[in-house]
């Protein structure tokens, strides 16, 4: 990316900006630095609950405006929460970046918390997690049910959704003390790409974005915590599931200043499970056979969304008469033996060449892309590393593979079993 | 947090300039003309192949009719779309796998009541491959024994874990209800039928059913539509059969009737389906309808949206849309409430069906949601997978890359008029039925006196 297409504001909002006039459409995000590992405790869920009140209206927008102003601007838009950060985007035809820019602003500056707003999202919310995680099966699995295991402190261990009764006691004074802690432009980062004229945007940036006051950036905080001392277990019934599940995490080098260790992860999670001929599908599912399904990956929510600490896992739906210790010593086995004889070459080009076609596939699609750079920006200071990453991926080498293998160790992981509750499975 | 650090919630929601006006659109630039080609190959196969170059991929969508009234078809379809992939005269499964992998490829088949449909997709430059892969798999596909078996043990198991998702079985129930035992309601098998069928009966129907005429590819990526077209034809040739494939019989009107109480006892949640007849994409007044159900419940900006999500919060996700299937299309409605609060929902969906159909959407709202699927039209087709998937199908209804150019001037010439006129012909509440599925205990009283209900299981409806 050429160099004047980063800059950062006198409040310290940073901005990216990617033209692309391929297609007459432009993607505006906005990430904050905090995701619900900064949640205080007592309150989880709240990070995601305060990403639904962020939609509610502003100083210059009534409760609602905001969708229909991007609806009727022909867009689309959405946000998430993840445990380092959470997003906002839009994505439209071209003629309406300056509206997006504005909606971003204006929520920036001065977004209207109300009670009844509040009330009205904390309702919302729980019918979320009822439809997601409660009334599904293998609802929240793994993401909400691993980090307990594997993790001791609450940040890293609670449950991003939320329990109901931290969600009801959520309180209007909160949503402002985490508005103003979080939500200030220098805790930020502004994205822009698509179809637009790089000058011209960056007018527009100054113009909606230029008089939202500074305040600091929140202090850094470090989530660490030592790897688990020996193999932790535990096992959660599951009303609706027909069948016994397993989750095994790991703790993984830090994505942010381990990048290639990083790397090596998920090249190793490719090599286990990424189609018919990786190694733990070979074996699990084709061969023994002991699992229905099996799949391995860095990050709870997908790779590149966190700081450290970060997970590694394998999960595997299984058959009742299939034991969790008999997956887990294949599983072991498998690791071993890749810890112990390195990855063919061939092995390591099928995995790289689908890292990179799924890159260019994520890069294509406006949203992606537009997302990805401000993650980049945001995580790692560097929105180009997002192109480089396959060619960074392709330069993992057998070695590293295996020593990525070497350190998934049996006495320092967490496994968690998901029993179905007797009598639903049919 | 401590309240001396921060200020508090109004503070926050206001500023020293106050409010600001929202910034006009500026100038809207079309979408640029894509290089294309439409044609039907010597076997019979129709091939839309289009020039999208933005990133190195190819993109590739095959839909094959794949209708059957064969009580057994429904189970024998999925075998065969679950193990089509893994073994072929010249490839054994792992060599498919390979073979792909190395060209950053990926394809997969899966097959419903309509159609079977393999998808894939690679580095451009593998496309050779990719075609030889595909060639491959539709003329030599094996079905080897141990395969079969291993393949339907795990459907099996899928089937088992897809039926306790409470939309999958809101689905099933639904269409029973509407459609009782058409083909088309038959969209996962049973999991005894599954056991049934033999390595010989894939290979019989694949024999039979998996055939190049009425068929369409759709290739869109970083290609040459014209040469791409004549490696198709060189890497299909082996793919040859006079018979068409098999279209599914059309389906019956969907009429207004009773709506059914499906009981799911304990469900702490319900599954809210309604549907109503509606209109394909050939007819000319499909833009209008297109108008009018987003002003319903299409997109977040919505009247049903607006009420029972941001108004009372009774759900987290309202939606109405429309389904494709052969000639026909239907508009269903879908909400997931809450138990104490589902019957509230059923009126206030109700209401709004009533609503639109008696008072028009203003012009107000008909602007709105024009511009909506005119930018959503065009973001959907801003990538090669967005615009390879929407090709394929407008393909399936006989439409090609000239009805995706026309559109927003069709979505542009409609009237306030033409949409009231619509939403009173399509969406009155009597043209609707369904099913909610939930707790019949909790639910029961409180539905029998919105009126229109009847408990039961939908086989026996």
């Amino acid at each position: 990316m050429p160099e004047n297409s980063r800059f950062t504001l006198d409040n310290g909002l940073r901005v990216v900006l990617a033209p692309d006039p391929t297609a007459p459409v432009v993607g505006v995000s906005v990430h904050y630095d905090v995701g619900f590992r900064s949640e205080p405790e007592g309150r989880t869920g709240f990070a995601h609950l305060f990403e639904h009140l962020m939609f509610q209206g502003s100083e210059s927008l009534e409760k609602l405006a905001h969708f229909k102003i991007v609806q009727s601007s022909g867009g689309t838009f959405n946000g998430s929460t993840h445990p380092d950060y959470t997003d906002y985007y839009e994505v439209l035809p071209s003629a309406a970046l300056e509206r997006a820019l504005f909606l971003e602003a204006d929520r920036m500056r001065a977004p209207k918390l109300t009670p009844e707003n509040l009330a009205n999202q904390i309702d919302v919310v729980k019918e979320e997690i009822r439809l997601n995680v409660l009334n599904r099966p293998y609802g929240g699995f793994p993401w909400i049910l691993l980090p307990p295991v594997l993790y001791r402190t609450f940040p890293n261990a609670h449950n991003g959704y939320g329990d109901f009764t931290d969600l009801e006691q959520a309180s209007l004074d909160d949503c402002a003390a985490f508005f103003d802690t979080y939500y200030s432009p220098a805790n930020a980062v502004l994205t822009v790409a698509g179809d637009f004229e790089p000058d011209r945007a960056r007018e527009l940036i100054e113009k909606h974005f230029g008089d939202v006051p500074y305040r600091p950036a929140p202090p850094k905080r470090s989530f660490a915590e030592p790897p688990p001392a020996g193999e932790v277990r535990d096992s959660h019934t599951d009303p609706h599931a027909p069948l016994p599940a397993l989750a095994i995490g790991y703790r993984m080098p830090d994505p942010i200043n381990e990048l290639d260790g990083y790397l090596a992860n998920l090249v190793l999670a490719g090599v286990l499970t990424d189609g018919d001929g990786s190694r733990l599908q070979q074996r699990l599912v084709h061969r023994e056979p002991l699992v229905t399904d099996i799949g391995a990956g860095a990050g709870l929510f997908g790779p590149f969304e966190a700081r450290d600490p970060d997970t590694f896992s394998i999960t595997a739906i299984h058959a009742p008469d299939v034991s969790p210790d008999r997956v887990l010593s294949a599983v072991d086995e498998e690791l071993e033996k890749l810890a112990a004889n390195p990855p063919e070459a061939q092995e390591l080009q099928k995995v790289t060449a689908r890292w990179a076609a799924s890159l260019h596939s994520e890069h294509d699609r406006l949203v992606s892309r537009t997302l990805g750079l401000g993650s980049f920006e945001l995580l790692y200071g560097d929105p180009s590393l997002m192109y480089r990453l396959a060619d960074r991926m392709a330069a993992v080498t057998a070695a590293d593979v295996a020593a990525a293998a070497k350190a998934l160790r049996p006495d320092s992981r967490a496994v968690l079993v998901v029993e179905p509750e007797n009598g639903e499975s049919k | 947090m401590s309240t001396a650090t921060h200020r508090d919630a109004a503070e926050i929601g206001r500023t020293a300039k106050g409010p600001r006006a929202v910034p006009l659109l500026g100038d809207q630039r079309a979408a640029g003309n894509l290089s294309s080609v439409d044609t039907t190959i010597g076997n019979g196969l129709r091939v839309l192949a289009v020039r999208k170059a933005n990133v190195p991929l190819v993109e590739l969508r095959l839909r094959i009719p794949f209708a059957g009234a064969d009580p057994l078809h429904p189970a024998m379809a999925e075998v065969l779309a679950e193990t089509i992939l893994t073994g072929t005269a010249r490839r054994d499964r792992i060599e498919i796998d390979t073979e792909l992998a190395l060209i950053g490829g990926e394809v997969n088949a899966t097959v419903d009541p309509e159609r079977l449909s393999v998808n894939g997709s690679a580095l451009a430059d593998g496309l050779p491959t990719l075609l030889d892969v595909l060639a491959d798999v539709l003329t030599s596909a094996s079905y080897v024994d141990n395969e079969v078996g291993r393949e339907s043990a795990r459907l099996v198991e899928r089937l088992a874990v897809s039926r306790t998702q409470p939309r999958v079985i809101a689905r099933e129930a639904l269409l029973k209800h509407v459609y009782g035992d058409h083909p088309v309601t038959r969209e996962m098998p049973e999991a005894e039928d599954v056991a049934k069928v033999t390595p010989d009966a894939v290979r019989a129907l694949h024999a039979r059913a998996v055939l190049p005429r009425g068929s369409v590819l759709v290739v869109v990526g970083d290609i040459v539509p014209e040469s791409v077209v004549s490696d198709i034809e060189k890497a299909l040739q082996g793919w040859q059969a006079d018979a068409e494939a098999a279209v599914l019989p059309p389906l019956p009107a969907v009429t207004g009737r009773d709506v059914l109480l499906v009981p799911r006892a304990g469900a702490v949640q319900s599954q809210i389906r309604l549907i109503a007849q509606a209109l394909p994409r050939t007819d000319p007044r499909y833009a209008a309808l297109q108008l009018a159900n987003l002003a319903y419940g299409g997109y977040f900006s919505s009247r049903l949206v607006e009420n029972i999500r941001e108004d009372k919060g009774y759900t987290y996700s309202a939606h109405s849309g429309f389904e494709f299937t052969g000639a026909t299309a239907t508009v269903g409605v879908d909400a997931d409430t809450a138990n104490d609060v589902s019957a509230a929902a059923v009126l206030e969906t109700f209401y709004e069906l009533g609503k639109l159909a008696l008072v028009p959407p203003t012009e107000e709202e008909v602007e709105s949601v024009r511009q909506y699927a005119v930018g959503s039209l065009l973001t959907s087709t801003a990538s090669q997978a967005g615009l390879a998937s929407q090709l394929s199908a407008l393909a399936a209804g006989g439409l090609g890359a000239e009805w995706l150019a026309e559109h927003p001037a069709r979505l542009a010439a409609v009237t306030v008029e033409e949409v009231a006129q619509a939403a009173l012909d399509y969406f009155a509440p009597v043209r609707f039925t369904g099913v909610v599925v939930g707790d019949a205990e909790s639910l029961a009283p409180r539905l029998a006196a919105l009126g229109g209900f009847t408990v039961g299981e939908p086989a026996q409806s």
